[in-house]
């Protein structure tokens, strides 16, 4: 991702943010089961109350006012509603560059012509593995060549074709072969996305961690890949942070050039934010957009660095992560406004460490992979797994 | 690559340049990607249209800002620098 200089780099104190990017979680409904899902694991409360056309669209006028011109139409799987169409149209007239993020569930001959049609400018199709068994595996559902129909109708219809393959144990050591799958496929961009710990991959973190060398192993594979002559196929490598020994700048920044819209409506900087505990979100049902992203409390918490403490506070590279992620450091060590704990320099590193060594002895402890369904969701929620996330602050 | 004088360009596929109000600037969107474009970069690009050459955009402009003595190296920059980032395309 680029983003010019101006929102990039700079503390937000002294920025003038804009919401650049508007992603829009349209519904948390999803037929596969990814067990490194980044959505919240209470995702199923909010599937009663989800926004209706009437009120997306809103949202994108507003958002676009406000200055958002890429758009992610996400989810869950976002196919699963059926006024996609519609509001592809609406972002379309409104100037937006349209991407449709999904796992191709939902998707068929129809509906993609009408999308082009429409005006959608892009399609990121998630791809997990080479292998009909992992593939089926990690999503608990038989996916395989339902994601290679829907690959080769993206590329007919002739939309940049963008993969995305989140990387675990399980498809790390298979880089080169998806690689090259990717390349056979057409694909224009491929997202290697290392698993991040959030929501359901946090869950099942100690079962989807790979060990160190195999992330070192990745992405020599993948350099050497990109660096071949006459490759076309642009190739982001999104490292995995437990790995290194400085925070990741996320979301670019809280309430820097990232809006969020849930299916429910709640307006968030990033899409973990509301693991945060007092931090109470806006709602498009009952504030407009603009009030959220520039005068609500839960924006303006974490905006710049005023609100930092030791060791971030008087860090010579506070700029350059603006301290990491505030989830990660909740959800790890219990204190929002801390350092994340990714870094060398946070008293807490020593959680990250334990974490990756766990992660390599999965002998220690044999838990099976809880999947991102409805009624896993409903248990989490009342408290079922206690024990497997007794080690996190708060419910991911 | 060198830059011609009859050379033609137009936009990338995959790739939209259009005047963003709220941002005040002419900005290049594409898969993942926005860049903003400062005000000339932006004026030369704008002029990227498939049909006028690199000849024909460095005398619009020069007309346009007559008090920019390098006009046509500008140019000539801008235009190296957008294929290289793959913004632009050649047509002829």
């Amino acid at each position: 991702m680029e983003i010019d200089q101006k929102n990039n780099g700079v503390s937000a104190a002294t920025t003038a943010t804009q919401p650049l990017w508007l992603l829009a979680e349209i519904t948390y409904q999803c037929p596969l089961q990814c067990a490194f899902c980044y959505n919240p694991t209470d995702f199923d409360k909010h599937t009663q109350n989800e926004l209706d056309t009437e009120s997306w669209i809103k949202v994108l006028r507003q958002a676009r006012d406000l200055g958002a011109a890429q758009l992610g139409i996400s989810g869950g799987e976002p196919l699963l509603r059926k006024d996609i169409e519609e509001i592809v149209i609406e972002a379309s007239s409104l100037g937006y560059y349209s991407n449709l993020i999904t796992s191709g569930a939902g998707m068929n001959e129809k509906r993609i012509d009408a999308l082009k049609d429409g005006g959608l400018d892009h399609i990121q199709l998630s791809m997990h593995d080479i292998t009909e068994e992992i593939n089926n595996f990690i999503t608990n559902t038989k996916t395989f060549k339902l994601k290679q129909k829907v690959a080769a109708m993206i590329k007919d219809r002739g939309y940049p074709m963008v993969l995305n393959v989140v990387m675990h144990r399980y498809n790390i050591d298979h880089i080169q072969e998806i690689l090259e799958m990717a390349e056979g496929l057409g694909a224009d961009y491929i997202e290697l996305a290392n698993t991040q710990y959030y929501g359901w991959s946090l869950v099942n973190r100690d079962q989807l961690m790979p060990k160190k060398e195999q992330v070192e192993n990745a992405l020599k594979v993948t350099n050497k890949f990109r660096e071949r002559p006459g490759n076309k196929m642009k190739i982001f490598f999104v490292v995995p942070d437990y790995f290194e020994d400085r925070p990741k700048k996320c979301m670019n920044g809280w309430g820097e050039v990232f809006m969020i819209v849930t299916a429910n409506g709640d307006v968030l900087p990033c899409h973990s934010a509301r693991v945060i505990p007092n931090l109470e979100f806006p709602n498009v049902n009952d504030s407009p957009l603009k009030g959220a992203w520039y005068d609500s409390p839960a924006f303006n918490k974490f905006r710049g660095d005023d609100w930092m403490q030791e060791p971030c506070r008087s860090c010579s590279e506070k700029e350059n992560d603006l301290g990491g992620c505030r989830c990660q450091a909740l959800l790890l060590t219990g204190n929002a406004e801390g350092a994340d704990p990714v870094c060398s320099k946070s008293p807490d590193r020593h959680i990250i460490d334990q974490a990756i060594k766990d992660s390599q002895n999965p002998g220690v402890e044999a838990k099976p992979i809880i999947f991102r369904t409805n009624a896993n969701s409903k248990k989490i929620d009342k408290g079922d797994e206690k024990d497997r996330l007794a080690k996190f602050h708060a419910t991911p | 690559m060198s830059i011609e004088a009859k050379d033609i360009y137009k936009i990338a596929a995959h790739h939209r340049f259009q005047w963003e109000k709220a941002q005040d600037c002419y900005v290049i969107l594409f898969p993942e990607g926005m860049v903003k474009l400062n005000g000339s970069a932006g004026e030369v690009l704008n002029l990227v249209n498939g049909e006028s050459t690199v000849e024909s955009i460095t005398e619009l402009l020069s007309k346009k800002f007559t008090d920019a003595p390098n006009i046509a190296k500008d140019i000539e920059g801008m235009i190296e620098l957008a294929l290289d980032k793959s913004w632009i395309e050649k047509v002829n």
